[in-house]
């Protein structure tokens, strides 16, 4: 037995964050926490190297790794532990790596200085990367997003660890790159080494973990084989992790309850936003990130842009939007120019066309209120005083935060909350089309779930367009009709969403598809419990 | 296996040497730019002065025609404006800043034996600086405790004014103790008490900003990645965090070499020390306009200097700002 933990507690002033966990990991294990942020899943796995944080009380009756027990360590022997028996993996190795730092200087420093330069490289080399002499020489920010997450994985396991402890390691990255790292995972399995996983995700643990943990609250509810869990759940909690996740079942019924979504208005004659052979090139190089692109959207349609990052969907979203203007082709809105017009001549039609962005703490202003934040947007369709105030307060009831929200700031707001406010803006002027950038890829699936439920029932009561953008193919075949799959600045397949994903004919679309984590078939029981308490 | 992570444009090594080595020249070449306008300046500031330049250069010596002859002589005050102002930069360029006959010297000697008392004051003074705000950052950063206390204490030696401080540590070591000289500049250890006192109210300040950035980096999550290796506190201070709190403090000491010149001038006075406060002080009150304008255009030449040197630190400490803004 290489980790055996009984009954730990972890508190932070007087506050216990995890309540009575057992954990055991046996030699050539892979072991999955699941559940959402602030279940105590981090702060698990970070115990486990003694980084619980400042001011952590860890407590356990039984708490051994590798044969020591640990509750007797003091700051020095957990330094001889860490890289050496337990290697730690965070998310988004763009933070998590010191970005000051080469590679190769990092590797030396995760080995203690014992890796030399060939080490290093044979290093990289066994995370899959190629090339390894020159990534050596770079700097994190000069990788992609994959090739860092395996620079910070070739860190983790310098020291070849008995343990590596990886804390969601693919959250940041697109579907593919995922895929590789969830891959490469995999193959470290197939050698015998032993995993932890911590993830908001059960699909991705799905196909890779041995047994899956699954802890909410600080505590585990449940706990036993993943194809156990997966297929016959027994915790409501659980049930409602598995529903949360979008899948072609899941389309036309809300991933919260269940029941049937609101049928939608789509009016195909009129069309609202037309955009004809969009194109846009940047830097010296004229590169194209957006090349001959054209589509239309119809009132109370949802069109989905779904491709990696680097593909073009941002920029296009900035053309529709008016924020960036396109080297050649056109944009119409209801049949009249947009993109043609001069600012002062777009401004004056800017509210009925609204924005969400994908991270809405940095897209509020951190000083105001969520009353002044959700009301600014009324300024351009004149609505002030107690009028603002009935349609803000509307606009908050329908998604579902109440009066109490109004003199909130932005900081006191959960990510699932901030992400309300977001959208009570962006429906409060009445818009006729909503762009939305990534709004759910910041957020754990059962956040993402409740976000999803919220923008189609808003979009089918409002009859609003929405052009909905992501890397997520699942998230776009639950949400919308028609689909866009571009890859390299071009659209590569369209059309309408079921069609193309049961018949994809272009490779990056199949391979988008086959990227997708797939959860097994699984008896759905109707649960009394799940509808009260998802909320 | 595929990776289509590896199929994004190569950037080698080399080719970011050469991109960094162009910035480095780019803002040479602007520092130079500054200079000149300084120099421009000075001469357009004498030309636009009130009364004619004779007067004005020897200041309130009585006006002989001898010395007269010799100024326009110098100046070239007969030929046209233009050719004035190119034998100015002519000399200026080749050290040449004229003659004062207040003092009845050539500047540039004058100058050039004052600098380096002065100088060796600002190093001095700037080393402290460097090794008191690293010493207490690094040492107090994230610990309650401590950095209370380093906070005060820098808040204290940050408030209080550098003659004030230079008469308590003459009082303390020369008078009291008996262990440092009380004035001059022949030895080594005469430098001790100036550069104290002028050198630790700056490093208190550089310290505040250096703890602080410090604290921040120690947040990132980059630093549990690097403790989750099994490094020890001191190195990922020393060999990670303060890289990331250097950038901020490096702009920041830049800006206050300034004020490390014109706070020499004080501390020369208070420890008795010859150097170009003196100088610039007596030739303020006299109106010897030779020395002045030197000493403008010297103090332009050490903004430049420092600024481009804050400028060539910052893209060595941070890769990410080697990136050409296209």
């Amino acid at each position: 037995m290489l980790v055996d933990i009984h009954n730990l507690i972890i508190g932070f002033d007087g506050t216990e964050v995890v309540r009575g966990l057992d954990l055991t990991i046996q030699r050539g294990e892979i072991v999955a926490l699941v559940g959402e942020s602030g279940s105590g899943k981090s702060v698990t796995a970070r115990s486990l190297v003694g980084l619980a944080g400042p001011g952590a009380r860890v407590t356990a009756d039984r708490f051994i790794i590798d044969g020591a027990d640990v509750t007797r360590f003091r700051e020095r022997d957990w330094r001889a532990l860490r890289g050496r028996k337990i290697g730690f993996v965070l998310q988004d190795a763009l933070v998590s790596l010191d970005p000051l730092r080469r590679i190769g200087q990092q590797l030396a420093d995760a080995s203690r200085g014992r890796a030399s330069r060939a080490e290093g490289a044979a290093l990289l080399a066994s995370v899959g990367m190629r090339d390894a002499e020159r990534r050596l020489v770079q700097y994190p920010h000069q990788l992609s997003g994959g090739l860092r997450q395996r620079a910070l994985i070739a860190t983790a396991i310098a020291q070849d660890p008995a343990l590596v402890i990886a804390d969601e390691p693919t959250t940041a990255l697109d579907a593919t790159v995922q895929k590789q790292i969830l891959d490469l995972l995999r193959q470290r399995r197939r050698a015998g080494q032993t995993l932890l996983l911590i993830s908001h995700d059960l699909a991705i643990v799905a196909d890779l973990a041995d047994r899956v943990l699954v802890m909410r609250d600080g505590e585990v509810v449940e706990h036993g084989p993943t194809a156990h869990i997966l297929s016959a759940p027994a915790h409501p909690y659980t049930r409602r992790l598995l529903d949360a996740i979008p899948s072609p079942r899941s389309r036309g019924t809300q991933l919260t309850t269940g029941q049937r979504l609101l049928p939608k208005r789509i009016d195909p004659l009129h069309v609202v936003l037309e955009a004809r052979h969009l194109v846009k090139r940047y830097g010296r190089d004229q590169v194209a990130a957006v090349d001959d692109v054209s589509f239309t959207l119809a009132a109370g349609e949802a069109l989905g842009i779904v491709g990696e990052s680097g593909s073009g969907k941002t920029t296009v979203a900035r053309i529709v939007l008016g924020l960036v203007e396109p080297d050649d082709g056109r944009v119409e809105l209801a049949g009249q120019p947009w993109s043609a017009l001069s600012e002062p001549e777009r401004r004056l039609h800017r509210a009925g066309i609204q924005f969400i962005a994908q991270d809405a703490l940095s897209s509020f202003d951190p000083r105001y209120d969520v009353g002044r934040i959700v009301g600014e947007t009324l300024d351009a369709v004149g609505v002030f005083g107690a009028a603002r105030r009935r349609r803000v307060l509307e606009v908050l009831d329908a998604v579902r935060l109440g009066p109490s929200f109004l003199d909130r700031h932005p900081r006191e707001l959960s990510g699932g909350q901030r992400q309300r406010v977001a959208i009570a803006r962006a429906f409060a002027p009445r818009p006729r089309l909503l762009v939305a950038d990534e709004p759910v890829s910041a957020l754990d699936v059962s956040i993402q779930a409740q976000i999803l439920d919220l923008l189609a029932e808003l979009q089918a009561t409002s009859g609003t367009s929405l052009l909905f953008i992501s890397h997520d193919l699942g998230v776009v075949q639950h949400l919308t009709d028609r689909v866009l799959v571009m890859k390299e600045g071009r659209v590569v397949e369209s059309g309408e969403v079921g069609s193309v994903l049961a018949r994809p004919r272009h490779p990056y679309t199949q391979a988008l598809l086959e990227a997708l984590p797939s959860l097994p078939a699984r008896v759905r029981q109707p649960d009394p419990v799940l509808e009260r308490s998802a909320s | 296996m595929s990776d289509a992570a590896l199929l994004e444009p190569a950037i080698a090594a080399p080719a970011r040497h050469g991109r960094m080595l162009r910035q480095v020249a780019g803002r040479v070449a602007s520092g130079l730019v500054v200079l000149w306008a300084a120099v421009t300046l000075g001469f357009v500031s004498l030309q636009l002065a009130p009364g004619d330049i004779v007067s004005l250069l020897i200041g309130e010596q009585p006006r002989t025609p001898a010395v007269e002859a010799a100024i326009r002589a110098e100046w070239g005050l007969g030929d046209p404006v233009a050719v004035q102002y190119l034998r100015y930069l002519w000399r200026v360029l080749h050290g040449d800043f004229g003659r004062s006959y207040i003092l009845q010297t050539d500047v540039s000697g004058l100058i050039a034996s004052q600098i380096w008392p002065t100088a060796k004051l600002t190093a001095a003074a700037l080393g402290v600086a460097i090794v008191f705000a690293v010493l207490s950052a690094v040492t107090t950063a994230g610990r309650s405790w401590a950095r209370r206390v380093a906070g005060s204490v820098e808040l204290v030696l940050a408030s209080t004014p550098s003659f004030w401080l230079g008469i308590v540590l003459l009082f303390v070591f020369s008078f009291t103790l008996k262990l440092l000289p009380v004035a001059g500049d022949r030895t080594l250890s005469a430098l001790v008490l100036p550069a104290l006192s002028l050198g630790l109210a700056l490093g208190a300040v550089v310290g505040q900003v250096l703890r602080e950035g410090l604290e921040r980096a120690l947040e990132e999550p980059f630093a549990l990645t690097v403790r989750s290796w099994g490094t020890t506190g001191l190195v990922l201070r020393v060999r990670h965090g303060l890289r990331h709190a250097a950038l901020p403090a490096v702009t920041l000491t830049g800006w206050l070499v300034g004020h490390l010149l014109s706070g020499a001038v004080i501390t020369e006075q208070v420890f008795g020390r010859p150097g170009l406060g003196r100088v610039t002080v007596e030739a303020v009150l006299g109106q010897d306009l030779p020395v002045v304008l030197a000493v403008a255009i010297l103090s332009a030449a050490v903004f430049v200097v420092t600024s481009t040197a804050v400028d060539i630190l910052s893209l060595l400490l941070d890769p990410r700002l080697r990136r050409d803004r296209s």
